[in-house]
């Protein structure tokens, strides 16, 4: 981790789904849904010009990007409400109970008189263009591994619609109205956060403690973790939506190197001795050059009408191809800029070429028509002309930035833990009162009485557990720092499965899962409950359990059953595995002749063979045991 | 201060402290917590001892006086003069569109540093707020009164109906935009196809159901299918244009008095009743394609006849009704009464006599269906029979909002009843007919 000797500083804020009996301002389900939606509609957003042009440019391009949006709902589970053809309704008590106890658990001031506002969103995820938001608390603070980390504020907020499908072509964007209005814990903490692993711990012990109130959505998406992250020198820089611990430390620490990378590039550019006047932004149409290319990219855009534009950066060969991140450069940089602002697909630029169908021989020719010297570099995009010289320029600016470092904005995180960029950073959240709700009075005598309905601490939790159903400090240990503490007790009790089948579960089988790449993310807690189940039942034998996650996690729709079924994993019952041994031992009369006891770990082996996964091993090896004496006596 | 909206103990702690609403300030609580903000106006509702705060993260707080234990002055409010918008106008539109504000919240915008929404109506705000216009029209406007739909009355009906005359005179626009509140626009609307019975352009009532001052609002797209319609349409008639569906994509233009609000909230609420509407507009191609080719051309002439009486009364039969209710209406001085009855155009039949009775003593009675769709019929029953024996008016297929305004725009022209009824019977503005056809009724829609 040399890349981490320079000072970070990292804060994070945790957005948790709740499991309320409905959504925060109407009384439809709190449900995501698979199924194919029952209806569509389409809408438009808009600000005024004068509104956004000074204020917000994240805002402004995407009302410049002239969007419409379709959105899907259900006759059973999206009302008026979420489609913006009726006024919201009073907030949803059960929620902000929930909100209040989370303050109250983190010593928070609660605010005496409750606001609900707006924040201006508007690339569609909300039919509203706002997201309805609560200040429910701030002044909090929790303690993780000695280290007091400030809990800045709570908040209360309606989850946003989900992204189902971009149409490009059509300038449309394809969400779906089942989430919108479910509601929402927002904590963030201070920016005291200093190591990517302690950034993992403090979104652990947050975690934990909002799954310690009951009510909350566990599983894939309920819970997203965004993390500001600045290395010294560096921007802060927001990365949105970490869906799982594990890879919060990974992507701070891919985030860290980023930058520092990136203020190596500065520094490299300083002692090449170039400046921002040394980048032009002129850019030379090349497509004459790539009439008989081999290229597909640059083929099939020419073939429909489109231009090769080039752009020469001086001074930069072998920057465009310098790793910033693992398996990403400098160049996918430029390229997700140029994505982002131009909609193109991608760019080549010279430190990867030639390749991707591009030839020796063209990359000579751009040379000598660029001009370009020992040093240089250049950049090449396929597109419409209009969209080619656009994604130019997104390309150029970005040039430009680096020149003074790390540029602020908001990145997403991708599930391998680097992070690409998403937006430029908004301006200031522009926020108004949402006057169609009133202001919610908060009693001392309500929150007297929610300080007598608070859960034990997790540390308790733990111990509880440990004793209660005799796990070793090991496990206990590793369960309290996997995301399922809460859903270890529900398991054991649920099921009746052993404890510390589950407890190996969930934390040692899932994690190795994980290492060899398998997608456990998406496994549902119905999944895991249901293996189980079979395992409890014998009907699966504990050691098949990872073979079963693993098709489990490959194929997420087929049902547990089918997957046993499937992999012939089948527990055997015990008659099916003694009439199994009965035939081998039949088989080798002759070897148990004469080893007599000693015939037991070839037999072992043998039927091992056959019964893997399918039976527990001890139970085998009593039926070899018995069925071998018996054949010698006989 | 005092319209500051808070409580005496708040105005107090403020003025003790120095500070006033708008300022910049820190308050320290008595639990140690800091909180720095603007000092806002109380919301008309709540607790109006808590102080309303705007934090820096754009959140509003209400905290309550006994917590606060100091308030310092950070900054002073600079008065803010309300900026006026300018407009980008590069407009080479030839036709010219005036438009009437009266209220309601199709036009306003917000000031995120106050939350607070401002209505704007120049014709430069117009353009700065819906660029599109500048393609469709040289805008004029001018407000003339800014009142809740709810408040309206036929005297404003009246002043709409002598400001369209004037405009039309002075200003010879291709048409009128009339902004208006919803739930009261159809009245409106209506008395206007009866104000305003020849005209050289059409007169398009407009407004939002989602307000204006959110980026999903229905306001701008209405506007631009109102200007369009102003500007392009054949027909010389008060209509309505509002969304044709949930989806921003087609708007519809109704006939005023066939229009009717079916709906609280949804942007689509209005609907034709008894016929379809006049025409769609395509609010992006710009497209206005009519669905009929019946309608009052355009004239060179102005034949406006803007009085109203507010001596006639709309009443809903429900089947406990007091006949007394009726006789109310005598007492106080009617003309005229529309009778919102049931089915084919009954009441029970205990009210026949007093209904009978004020046709009598000089009242008109009119008979409307509450059911909307279809024709008032009362031959079929003897109720019916009976009622018509005692003098009641059927109404045809009129809308029973739009047979009072009428009876109230008739007893504006005449005090005589023999002269009223004729007039009553007359169809002005399309707002009745004899053929009822299968594609009027929802139920012709909803399912193919």
């Amino acid at each position: 981790m040399t890349t981490l000797s320079r000072k970070i500083k990292c804060g994070i804020e945790i957005h948790q789904m709740l499991d309320t009996q409905s959504k925060l301002f109407c009384s439809c389900p709190t449900k995501i849904r698979k199924d194919p939606p029952d209806f569509t509609f389409l809408r438009r957003l808009r600000l005024a010009r004068s509104e956004i042009g000074e204020i917000d440019p994240a805002a402004l391009f995407e009302f410049e990007k002239g969007l419409q949006f379709l959105y899907e709902g259900y006759n059973d589970s999206v009302c008026l409400v979420e489609m913006d053809e009726e006024p919201p309704h009073p907030t949803n008590m059960e929620a902000l109970t929930i909100a209040l106890k989370f303050a109250l658990l983190v010593n928070a001031r609660i605010i005496d008189e409750i606001h609900v506002m707006r924040k201006i969103v508007i690339d569609g995820s909300n039919t509203t263009g706002f997201q309805r938001t609560m200040l429910v608390a701030v002044g909090g603070s929790i303690n993780v591994k000695g280290k007091e980390i400030p809990i800045e504020t709570i908040c209360l907020e309606e989850d946003a619609a989900r992204k189902i499908d971009e149409r490009k072509d059509q300038q449309t964007v394809i969400y779906r109205l089942d989430r919108l209005g479910i509601p929402l814990i927002e904590v963030a903490t201070g920016p005291v956060i200093e190591s990517p692993e302690e950034a993992r711990e403090v979104a652990h012990y947050i975690g934990l403690l909002l799954r310690s109130l009951g009510k909350v959505k566990r599983g894939l998406g309920t819970i997203r973790q965004d993390l500001n992250i600045s290395v010294e020198g560096g921007a802060r820089v927001e990365v949105k939506g970490v869906q799982y611990l594990d890879l919060i430390p990974l992507v701070v620490e891919n985030e860290v190197k980023r930058q520092v990378k990136l203020l190596e590039i500065r520094d490299e550019l300083v002692a090449r001795g170039l400046s921002v006047t040394d980048i032009l932004f002129e850019p030379v149409d090349v497509s004459k050059y790539f009439e008989k290319t081999k290229s597909k990219v640059a083929r099939s855009a020419l073939e429909k009408g489109g231009v090769a534009l080039a752009l020469k950066l001086k001074g930069f060969k072998g920057i465009l191809g310098k790793e910033i991140q693992p398996g990403r450069r400098f160049g996918t940089e430029l390229a997700d800029r140029a994505r982002y602002w131009a909609r193109v697909g991608g760019i080549f630029h010279s430190d990867e070429l030639p390749g991707y169908g591009i030839s020796e021989e063209e990359v000579k020719i751009l040379s000598e028509v660029l001009s370009l010297g020992e040093n240089d570099a250049f950049v090449l995009v396929f597109d419409e002309r209009e969209k080619a010289l656009k994604a130019l320029e997104a390309v150029y600016k970005r040039v430009l930035e680096a020149f003074s470092g790390v540029p602020e904005e908001t990145r997403a995180a991708n599930t391998d833990g680097t992070t690409r960029f998403m937006r430029p950073r908004p301006g200031k959240a522009r926020m108004y009162p949402e006057t169609d709700i009133r202001p919610i009075v908060i009693s001392s005598q309500l929150i007297e009485k929610l300080k007598g309905e608070l859960p034990e601490p997790p540390e308790e939790t733990l111990k509880r557990l440990k004793k209660h159903y005799g796990l070793s400090d090991v496990l206990a240990q590793q369960l309290f720092s996997s995301e399922y503490l809460f859903f270890f007790e529900e398991l054991v009790q649920e099921t009746g499965v052993q404890p510390v089948i589950a407890a190996t579960l969930l934390t040692n089988t899932l994690k190795s899962l994980r290492r060899e790449g398998v997608n456990v993310e998406v496994l549902e807690e119905e999944h895991i409950k249901k293996v189980l189940k079979a395992v409890a039942e014998n009907k699966l034998a504990k050691e098949a359990i990872p073979e079963v996650l693993r098709a489990l996690a490959e194929n997420p729709e087929s049902s547990v059953e089918d997957v046993i079924e499937k992999l012939s994993l089948r527990g055997l019952t015990l008659q099916e595995l003694e009439r199994l041994v009965d035939e081998i031992i039949s088989e080798r009369k002759q070897l148990i002749m004469e080893k007599k006891e000693k015939a037991f770990s070839p037999i072992m082996g043998i039927v091992m063979e056959k019964v893997r996964g399918k039976i527990d091993g001890k139970i085998v090896a009593e039926v070899v045991r018995k069925k071998i004496t018996e054949a010698i006596s006989s | 201060m005092e319209d500051s909206g808070y409580s005496p103990r708040v105005r107090e702690l403020l003025e003790s402290n120095s500070v006033k609403v708008f300022d910049l300030v820190s308050v320290q609580l008595k639990d140690g917590i800091n909180l720095r903000g603007i000092i806002l106006p109380r919301p008309s509702t709540g607790e109006r001892d808590a102080l309303v705060l705007k934090l820096e993260n754009g959140y509003n707080v209400g905290i309550l006086v006994d917590r606060i234990k100091e308030i310092r002055l950070e900054e002073e409010a600079h008065v803010k003069q309300e900026q006026i918008l300018e407009s980008t106008r590069k407009t080479l539109a030839k036709a010219k569109v005036h438009f009437i504000g009266t209220g309601g919240t199709i036009a306003s915008r917000v000031d995120y540093a106050t939350g607070a929404v401002y209505p704007y109506f120049t014709a430069e705000e117009l353009y700065s707020m819906i660029p599109e216009l500048e393609e469709i029209a040289l805008i004029e406007s001018e407000t003339i009164f800014n009142i809740f739909s709810e408040d309206m009355t036929p005297s404003q009906w009246s002043q709409i109906a002598r400001k369209i005359k004037q405009v039309f005179e002075q200003n010879a626009p291709a048409g009128v935009v009339v902004a208006h509140g919803t739930d009261t626009m159809h009245y409106s609307a209506s008395a206007i196809a009866f104000a305003v019975q020849k005209a050289p352009g059409p007169i398009v009532f407009t407004g939002a159901q989602r307000s204006s001052d959110r980026p999903s609002s229905d306001a701008s797209l209405n506007v631009i299918g109102a200007t369009i319609t102003a500007v392009d349409a054949p027909f010389a008639e008060s209509v309505i244009v509002m969304h044709g569906s949930v989806n921003d994509d087609k708007l519809l233009v109704h006939r005023g008095v066939r229009a009717r609000k079916m709906h609280t909230s949804r942007r689509d609420a209005f609907i034709s009743i008894n016929e379809l509407p006049l025409a769609s507009v395509d609010p992006y191609s710009k497209k206005l394609s009519l669905l009929t080719k019946e309608y009052k051309q355009k004239s060179n002439d102005l034949e406006v006849y803007p009085e109203f009486s507010e001596k006639v009364a709309l009443v809903k039969f429900y089947p406990g009704m007091d006949p007394s209710i009726f006789e109310f209406y005598r007492d106080k001085g009617y003309h005229g009464l529309v009778i919102e009855g049931t089915g084919l155009g009954h009441v029970n039949s205990k009210l026949i006599s007093v209904l009978g009775g004020l046709v009598k003593d000089g009242m008109v009675v009119v008979m409307a269906s509450q059911c909307l769709w279809g024709s008032i019929n009362m031959n079929v029953y003897r109720t019916g029979v009976e009622l018509l024996r005692a003098g009641v008016l059927p109404a045809g297929n009129m809308l029973p909002e739009t047979s009072y305004v009428k009876l109230s725009w008739v007893f504006g022209q005449t005090t005589e009843v023999e002269e009223a009824v004729k007039l009553f019977k007359k169809n002005i503005a399309f707002e009745t007919s004899e053929r009822n056809e299968y594609k009027f009724y929802p139920g012709a829609w909803w399912w193919q």
